[in-house]
């Protein structure tokens, strides 16, 4: 690898850079403010006092109280304790669980655990852009099921779920609904009243925020067990010291997305919409995968594949040339099998080879844009020439 | 993930392209990934009257490791007697490129399988006698391409139209 190698980052929503502001507001929270913020002496209470007004950022952003805010590890955390925390809970033959075909592994393979233990499991379907089918998630929504888990939007596809009507079907037959919406904290107005959703899963390190702190909203009157247990933080229900640096940064950054969400989502679905346009009009036989462009979509998204060329090689000749961005196609999975959520959008195996993923964020530039496109022309060019399949000379 | 060495095969691979109007040609499939590769030969005598293979030429649809192993196995066998490049093996490529992830492996096999398959098509083009073991070898080629295709028609389809 070449050190000197300029580096232009296409991968938010794998994770993102701290903020230089969250930065410095979470520094004296380390070697200075470092007490325990469950001890009663001064320090300790100082630290406390970070947490819960950070708490009550949080809270204010999504429209909840205070105390239905935990501070959890991680979003794959949250997740879990979501589905595992109701599941414990069950009473009778209420036993039915109905998520998206679509949905994180954290979120899927809990479900899979689940099962295991004796649970239904439902998957409901979802369009080829991804989109949750309202209607027929109606006709599952009966006396037995227990949770409804649905993801606020798509981390490969940028898809946005209709999770007010679902929030809505959930809430008149009386069902606990969970969305994780990790790709959209912070992105977007989020109100949890208004969704109709019972938990919520948010994580900071995706909003420039540090990684090792989520959370897990949980609402008033909620009967969820909890998942560690230990000394009685979070309201007996999340053991385990908290982690104060991480949630004042996670606070930090929750401040800065809401007040600059307007802007960042014009920016940056003007760039998405840049993105998305070139390669449709200088790259042939290039597809968008996801929904279709002037539909509701995540500001940061761009899911698109090439025929006759395979995403791996595709990442790495970019990668050489200083852009990361992510694939999922098979070859670089470590099951060899296209992504779960390329299948679930009925894109054929064939198809799905040749697939990335770009995301962009608060520190791209236009500049940054016009260098990926060029670049990306350049290397799916490239890699055609190798292709046997390219016999129409792209 | 990767060694020096399968980069530099993968950004600047050896012997990349078609050759026109071959001796032999080796069209094989991944089954694992779904991945393609193809493999050119042309045939020459050496000064002992021995079979060479005096040029070699890939086309690959696949991943990195793909792309390097087609690369390093055109430099491993040109100019090689066919009977010598017949015995190259995957263990051979992965030395030659300094090993592969574990999960990689098989598409180092599918370089070999390309190759022998080209020897093949050169052989029963020239109604050459062809060992057991290597028309077993085309036997479970030929079987795995059928699946393929199924995936690739489309693509397929055009190619043959024109
Ligand atoms: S060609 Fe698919 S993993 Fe290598």
């Amino acid at each position: 690898m070449k050190k000197e190698q300029k580096r232009y980052y296409f991968d938010y929503a794998a994770t993102t850079p701290v903020d230089k502001r969250v930065l410095k507001a979470m520094k004296p929270y380390f070697s200075d403010n470092f007490a325990n913020p469950s001890s009663i002496h001064t320090p300790g209470m100082d630290a406390s006092e970070a947490v819960e007004s950070s708490r009550k950022i949080i809270a204010n952003y999504l429209g909840a109280t205070p105390s239905e805010i935990f501070f959890t590890s991680s979003a794959t955390e949250s997740n879990n304790w979501a589905l595992k925390g109701i599941a414990a809970t069950a009473k009778g033959d209420k036993k039915k669980i109905i998520i998206s075909p679509i949905e994180h592994h954290c979120v899927l393979n809990t479900a899979k655990y689940l099962k295991k233990m004796g649970f239904e499991i439902v998957e409901t379907p979802v369009d080829k852009e991804g989109i949750v089918d309202v209607e027929k998630l109606k006709e599952l929504v009966d006396d037995k099921t227990l949770l409804v888990s649905i993801m606020h939007s798509n981390n490969e596809m940028g898809t946005i779920e209709p999770i007010k009507e679902i929030g809505k079907i959930c809430d008149d037959k009386n069902v606990t609904f969970h969305t994780d919406a990790v790709q959209s904290y912070g992105k977007m107005p989020l109100n949890v009243n208004e969704m109709n959703v019972d938990l919520l899963t948010a994580s900071s390190h995706k909003i420039y925020g540090p990684k090792g702190t989520a959370i897990l909203y949980i609402r008033g009157g909620t009967q969820i067990e909890a998942l560690l247990h230990g000394g009685g933080q979070e309201s007996d229900k999340r053991s385990s010291t908290l982690n104060v640096p991480g949630i004042v940064g996670f606070r930090k950054a929750t401040e800065i997305c809401v007040k600059e969400m307007k802007k960042e989502w014009k920016k940056q679905s003007k760039l998405r919409d840049k993105i998305t346009k070139y390669i449709k009009e200088k790259i042939p036989n290039s597809h968008l995968n996801g929904p279709a462009l002037g539909k509701p979509r995540l500001c940061n998204n761009v899911n698109v594949r090439f025929d006759f060329i395979e995403g791996e090689s595709l990442l790495m000749d970019l990668d050489s040339h200083g852009i990361a961005v992510s694939t999922s196609s098979a070859c670089s999975s470590p099951k060899l099998e296209a992504s779960h959520v390329l299948t679930a959008l009925g894109i054929s195996k064939g198809d799905a080879h040749g697939t990335i993923r770009i995301t962009i964020g608060r520190f791209t530039s236009e500049k940054d844009v016009k260098y990926f496109l060029t670049t990306l022309e350049k290397s799916v060019t490239k890699l055609r020439v190798m292709s046997p399949l390219n016999t129409r000379n792209c | 993930m990767y060694t020096e060495k399968v980069m530099k095969h993968f950004h600047n691979p050896a012997n990349m392209g078609k050759i026109a109007n071959p001796d032999g040609v080796g069209k094989v499939g991944n089954m694992a990934c779904g991945d393609m590769m193809y493999m050119y030969i042309k045939v020459a005598k050496n000064k002992q009257g021995e079979d060479i293979i005096k040029d070699i030429k890939f086309q690959t649809f696949g991943c990195v490791a793909a792309i390097a192993t087609s690369s390093v196995i055109t430099e491993l066998v040109k100019g090689k007697p066919l009977s010598d490049a017949l015995k190259v093996n995957n263990t051979d490529i992965m030395q030659s490129l300094s090993g592969l992830p574990p999960i990689k492996v098989h598409c180092s096999v599918l370089a070999t399988e390309a190759l022998s398959d080209a020897i093949y098509d050169h052989y029963k083009r020239n109604k050459k006698p062809i060992s057991k073991e290597l028309k077993a070898k085309h036997e479970d080629i030929v079987r795995h391409n059928k699946m393929l295709e199924e995936q690739y028609k489309e693509y397929l389809d055009t190619q043959e139209l024109e």
